[in-house]
C-alpha cells in the first residue's frame, strides 16, 4: 500500500538531512569503540556463570558417591554414571561421563548434588575439533573456582 | 632515448602503480572505516593496523579454485571482468597530477597523456565499462544475472547523461575541455576578502553542477546509495556466477573507477593539483632556485592532489556507511526527474551568466 507521508518542505530536498547524517557518522567514527579484543581482553562474567563441568575432589578422592541424582534430574540426559564399590564399602562412580554436546548448561546437576561433587566452572572456551565426551579423568581435573 | 620518452614511461608507470595500489588500500580504508563508523574496530590483526589484511585477501582470491560454471559462454565470461577493468585503468591517463615541468628545454605536462579532448576522453572510455557489465550478465547465462546487468546498465546510462551535462557549465565558463588548461584557469582568484582569497575553483563557480556531478558519479561507480547493480550480500547482480579472482577483478575495477571519479571531481571542481592553503607559503619560505624549486613544486603539487583525492575517496566510504540504498524506482526518479532537469537548468543559467559576462 502506498502511504502518503507528510514531509517538511525543507527536508524534502534530502541534502540537509544527508549532511546531518554525515555529521552523525563522523562523530561515531571518532567515538570510543565497543569491541572487546577477545583473546587479550575478556568480558567479565558473573561468578555464578555456568560453564564447563568438573567433579570436586577432597584429598584426591572425588566427592561423588554415584547416587544417580544428577542423571535423574538432567533434562538433556547427558550424564552417564556406572556405580561401583570401594573396598571400604563406599559407593563410587566407576565411569562418569558427560556428553557435553547434549548438555544445556542448566546447572540442575549442581543443584541436585547432595555431596557438592558435580560443579559448573566459569570456563566457557570448550570448542573442540572432536565431539567431546568428558570422562571421569577429565572431569576430575580441578579447574573450577568455586 | 629522448627525455620525452623517458618522461612518458615514467608518468605511465607512476599512474598505473597509483591505480593498482588504490584497490588494496581502499579495501582496507573501507573496512576499517566501516568498523569505526559502526563503533567497531575493523580488521586490525594482520600486520600493523591490519594493513596486510588486503594482502591476505588477495592471496586468498588468487589461490581459490577458479570455477567456471558449465552453462556459461566461456569466452565472454572470461573477458567481461577485463572489459570492466581496462577502461578503469585507461581513464586516469588524462588527469593531471602536477603542473608542467621543464626538463632539458622541454615542457613535460604531468599527466600520462596530454590529449586535447580532455575529459571527453574520460566520459567516452568510462562508458565502455558498461559493456563489461552487460557481457558478464549475459555470458553467465542466468536469468538473474541478465536482470542484474540490465538494471546496472540502465542505471549507468541514465546517470551518464546528467554526469555529462553537469560539466557543460564548466566548459562554458572555461571555454576548454583540456584538463590541464582547466586546472590552470582555476588558480585565478574569484573573490577576495582581505587576506582570504577564494579561488575560481569549480565548486565556487558551479555549485549546482558540482552537486549533480557528485550524485551522478556515485551512481556511475555503483557505490552506495546507488549500488543496485552489486549489493554484494543481498541483491543478485550481474556477477552471481563469478568467483575467485574474476570477482575480485570486478571489485578492483570499482575501486579504480572511484579513484578516477575522485580525480575528475578534484580536477574539475577543486582546483586539481593547485596547492592547498598554506602549502604555497611553505614553498615560498624554502627559498629554492632553479630546477630544485621546480621539482619541489611538483612534489608539493602531487601531495596536494593526493590529499584532495584521498578526501574524495574517503567521502565515498563515508557516504556508503551513512546512507541507505535507494529503491530502484527512486533511483530512476532521482536520475530523470531531478538530476536531469537540474543539470539542464544549470546549463541555461550558466549560459545566461556567461552571456552577461558575470562569470
Amino acid at each position: 500500500m502506498l502511504v502518503k507521508r507528510k514531509t517538511a518542505f525543507f527536508s524534502r530536498f534530502y541534502l540537509f538531512e544527508i549532511i546531518l547524517g554525515l555529521w552523525i557518522t563522523i562523530r561515531k567514527f571518532f567515538s570510543r569503540k565497543v569491541t572487546i579484543q577477545y583473546p587479550e581482553q575478556r568480558r567479565r562474567y558473573s561468578e555464578r556463570f555456568r560453564g564447563q563441568h568438573y567433579i570436586k575432589a577432597t584429598n584426591g578422592v572425588e566427592n561423588c558417591t554415584a547416587c544417580m541424582l544428577c542423571p535423574t534430574v538432567c533434562p538433556s540426559e547427558c550424564i552417564h554414571i556406572e556405580a561401583g564399590e570401594r573396598p571400604d564399602k563406599e559407593k563410587y562412580p566407576v565411569k562418569f561421563e558427560i556428553d557435553i554436546l547434549r548438555c544445556c548448561f542448566c546447572g540442575m546437576c549442581e543443584e541436585a548434588c547432595p555431596k557438592d561433587a558435580i560443579k559448573l566452572s566459569t570456563i566457557y572456551e570448550m570448542s573442540s575439533a572432536r565431539r567431546p565426551v568428558y570422562d571421569k579423568a577429565f572431569l576430575l581435573e580441578q579447574r573450577g573456582n568455586k | 632515448m629522448s627525455v620525452e620518452w623517458v618522461a612518458v614511461l615514467a608518468k605511465t608507470g607512476f599512474v598505473i602503480t597509483m591505480l593498482l595500489s588504490v584497490a588494496p588500500v581502499m579495501n582496507w580504508v573501507e573496512r576499517r572505516g566501516a568498523g569505526f563508523i559502526q563503533i567497531r574496530r575493523g580488521p586490525n590483526r594482520v600486520g600493523p593496523f591490519g594493513l596486510l589484511q588486503t594482502v591476505a585477501d588477495a592471496v586468498k582470491f588468487l589461490f581459490k579454485e577458479d570455477r567456471v560454471p558449465a552453462h556459461v559462454s566461456p569466452f565472454y565470461y572470461f573477458i567481461a571482468p577485463i572489459v570492466v577493468l581496462v577502461p578503469a585503468c585507461m581513464t586516469f591517463a588524462v588527469i593531471p597530477f602536477a603542473g608542467p615541468i621543464t626538463i632539458a628545454g622541454q615542457v613535460i605536462p604531468m599527466q600520462a597523456a596530454d590529449l586535447n579532448v580532455g575529459f571527453l576522453y574520460i566520459f567516452a572510455i568510462a562508458s565502455l565499462g558498461v559493456y563489461g557489465l552487460i557481457m558478464g550478465g549475459w555470458a553467465s547465462n542466468n536469468s538473474f544475472s541478465i536482470l542484474g546487468s540490465m538494471r546496472s546498465s540502465s542505471q549507468m546510462i541514465s546517470y551518464e547523461i546528467s554526469l555529462a551535462l553537469s560539466v557543460v557549465g564548466l566548459v562554458m565558463i572555461h571555454s576548454t575541455v583540456e584538463l590541464g588548461q582547466m586546472v590552470k584557469l582555476q588558480s585565478e582568484a574569484l573573490l577576495s576578502f582581505g587576506p582570504i582569497v577564494i579561488p575560481r575553483w569549480g565548486i565556487f563557480v558551479q555549485p549546482i553542477g558540482f552537486l549533480v556531478f557528485l550524485t551522478a558519479v556515485f551512481a556511475e561507480t555503483n557505490r552506495l546509495p546507488f549500488d543496485l547493480p552489486e549489493g554484494e550480500p543481498e541483491i543478485v547482480g550481474y556477477h552471481v556466477e563469478y568467483g575467485a579472482m574474476k570477482f575480485a577483478t570486478f571489485m578492483m575495477a570499482e575501486y579504480m573507477n572511484m579513484a578516477v571519479a575522485s580525480g575528475l571531481a578534484v580536477t574539475l571542481f577543486f582546483g586539481g593539483y593547485q596547492l592547498l592553503p598554506g602549502m604555497g607559503t611553505v614553498l615560498g619560505a624554502l627559498h629554492l632556485q632553479g630546477s630544485t624549486q621546480d621539482w619541489i613544486r611538483v612534489l608539493f603539487e602531487i601531495i596536494s592532489f593526493t590529499v584532495k583525492i584521498a578526501f574524495f575517496m574517503w567521502f565515498f566510504v563515508w557516504v556508503r556507511w551513512t546512507l541507505p540504498r535507494f529503491r530502484y524506482d527512486q533511483l530512476m526518479d532521482l536520475g530523470w526527474r531531478v538530476m536531469f532537469p537540474l543539470s539542464l537548468a544549470n546549463i541555461c543559467v550558466t549560459a545566461a551568466l556567461v552571456y552577461k559576462g558575470w562569470v
